[in-house]
């Protein structure tokens, strides 16, 4: 499957790279609005015509992608770190505090993710500037996120602080915070890596699962959430499938993300 | 047992607390919107912030709610005006029945299909499945509900299209594991038939990870029954936590919080204990 990752690596890189250049490529402004051309079919003009408000629909696809594949990986980080801070803690020290961690973990664990964020985000401000909500989306992706992979990180952290290398780093007289910074932090490197890669393709669907909710980024600022909200106009008799254009482009691209991980998941 | 019980209750518990705590610290709790009523005179609406009142106070709402719960009380939703045993009785059954469909038709579809990929060896239906399997993977549940909506398909059917790729893709790697080991290996080389094979070396060995797969896949189906019920309008617990969570009521989401708790908790304990019991049998 080596073909079907350098694939999908070279389209992950072709989208980033025309999102990046969105001010260049695309042809209208996101919010900009053709007010004679609602739902026009796609043209020299409009590429993938216009939306029902008459925004270029090429544009707001470039620009909602590149809040989307910038905003995940952000928040994707924001978990890792969570979750390596507060699982690698845990298992070094151990003991009562790995358990009162872990339990705090469960309890995460405990509700299922996408109630748990649905919720989340229902109950904080709706109304709020575009900005605010891409960074209260995409932070509560991040902080609500490192549950489960803090177990991963917190067992390997146990293992790690129990092996024979640490052992002696312990017994050359290394102090808690060098054994930590020197040994232990570097051997989770890989593990970490591997669960902020698994991270992107889930926040990117559950942007879009908010988003279609109403409770993603706020408009006129384009997310794949509100894109694929579009589809509610969609009616089985029109003659309009370049609405489908951002459901391809997002299947695409997370299922880029699923083939390039599948090598990255071994670590984990 | 006893020491699973406890600590399922204490997990509850606490989920119930930060559900509770999650609605008082939002902004906008506390406001209500009939205060703005030109109608009402001072009188009235300090009446009304005084009914409130108590809830202000989140230690004092939440041993309240826990006196009342063991009084068989689960107390009163201020969005919907309608005692929350009500409202669950009314809902319950009918997210049960989503579920139950969709675990049903999920199951039905993923686990023959990766016996066939397993058994068969052939490269076409493993691709195709896989193919169908990744697709499904990539497409959010909300726009899935979209589709269902607009095509008119039957809204409960949708939950067995997020279960079926999940179990799909971890019972076909199980049951791929499970083929390749030494014993069965011996048991092809002595001449058994592929369902002889199958019903006494693979499916034994793969049991006690398909039963807890099993567990994973009905918090998995009460997940998604969120945003399903929300965009289909289908009257069940889902849409009930989502208006819950909008109307900030602190009441219903308590009790809901803590029964989706529950519900996963006892389901991933359930498929835990029934794994130990396999395994042991096969010891």
């Amino acid at each position: 499957m080596k073909w079907a990752r350098l694939i999908s690596i070279g389209l992950l890189v072709l989208v980033a790279a025309a999102c990046l250049l969105a001010n260049f490529l695309a042809p209208a402004p996101y919010a900009h609005q053709f007010r004679d051309l609602p739902n026009a079919a796609p043209s020299h003009q409009h590429f993938l015509g216009t939306d029902d408000l008459g925004r270029d629909r090429f544009s707001r696809v470039l620009y909602g992608t590149r809040v989307s594949l910038l905003l995940a990986p952000a928040a994707a980080l924001l978990s890792s770190l969570l979750a390596g801070l507060i699982g690698g803690f845990a298992g070094f020290v151990g003991g009562w505090t790995e358990r009162i961690v872990m339990a705090a973990t469960d309890l995460f664990l405990s509700l299922p993710w996408l109630f748990l964020l649905i919720t989340v985000r229902a109950i904080l401000p709706l109304n709020v500037a575009p900005m605010t909500s891409v960074v209260i989306t995409f932070a509560l992706l991040g902080c609500l996120g490192w549950a489960g992979a803090a177990r991963v990180i917190c067992a390997d952290a146990r293992t790690f602080s129990q092996s024979d290398f640490v052992l002696l780093a312990r017994a050359s007289g290394s102090s808690g915070f060098r054994l930590l910074w020197r040994h232990l932090i570097p051997n989770l490197k890989p593990i970490l890596f591997a669960q902020f890669w698994i991270s992107i393709p889930v926040f990117i669907l559950t942007e879009a699962n908010l988003g279609i909710l109403g409770l993603g980024v706020a408009e006129p600022l384009p997310s794949w959430g509100s894109l694929l909200r579009e589809l509610e106009s969609f009616s089985s008799g029109s003659t309009q499938p370049w609405q489908f254009v951002p459901l391809i482009l997002f299947i695409v691209v997370v299922s880029s993300f699923h083939l390039v991980l599948t090598k990255q998941e071994l670590p984990a | 047992m006893a020491k699973l019980a406890g600590k399922i209750l204490i997990v509850v518990l606490l989920g119930g607390f930060l559900g509770a705590t999650l609605v008082r610290f939002a902004p906008g709790f506390g406001v209500d919107e009939e205060e703005l009523d030109t109608r009402l005179n001072n009188q009235s609406v300090q009446a009304m912030r005084d009914a409130q009142g108590h809830d202000r106070n989140l230690l004092a709402f939440y041993s309240r709610y826990l006196a009342q719960l063991l009084h068989g009380d689960l107390g009163v939703s201020r969005t919907l005006q309608r005692p929350v045993s009500q409202l669950l009785a009314e809902r319950f059954p009918e997210t049960l029945k989503s579920v139950g469909l969709g675990l049903l038709v999920g199951w039905s579809l993923a686990l023959p299909l990766a016996i066939a990929v397993v058994m068969s060896r052939a490269w076409l239906l493993d691709t195709l499945s896989n193919l169908l399997v990744s697709l499904l993977l990539c497409v959010p549940a909300a726009v899935l509900a979209l589709l269902f909506v607009l095509e008119q398909v039957p809204a409960r059917l949708l939950l067995s299209l997020v279960v079926f790729p999940k179990v799909f893709r971890y019972s076909r790697s199980l049951l791929a594991r499970s083929s390749s080991l030494p014993h069965v290996l011996t048991a092809r080389a002595k001449g058994l038939g592929n369902m002889r094979v199958l019903a006494w070396h693979i499916l034994p060995t793969a049991a006690p990870q398909l039963v807890a797969l099993a567990g994973v896949s009905l918090s998995l189906a009460f997940a998604a029954a969120i945003p399903v019920e929300a965009l289909c309008d289908l009257p069940g617990i889902g849409q009930l936590a989502w208006k819950a969570a909008l109307g900030r009521d602190v009441e219903l989401l308590v009790n809901l919080t803590m029964i989706v708790t529950l519900v996963t908790l006892l389901a991933n304990s359930a498929s835990d204990l029934a794994g130990k019991y396999f395994r042991t049998g096969d010891a």
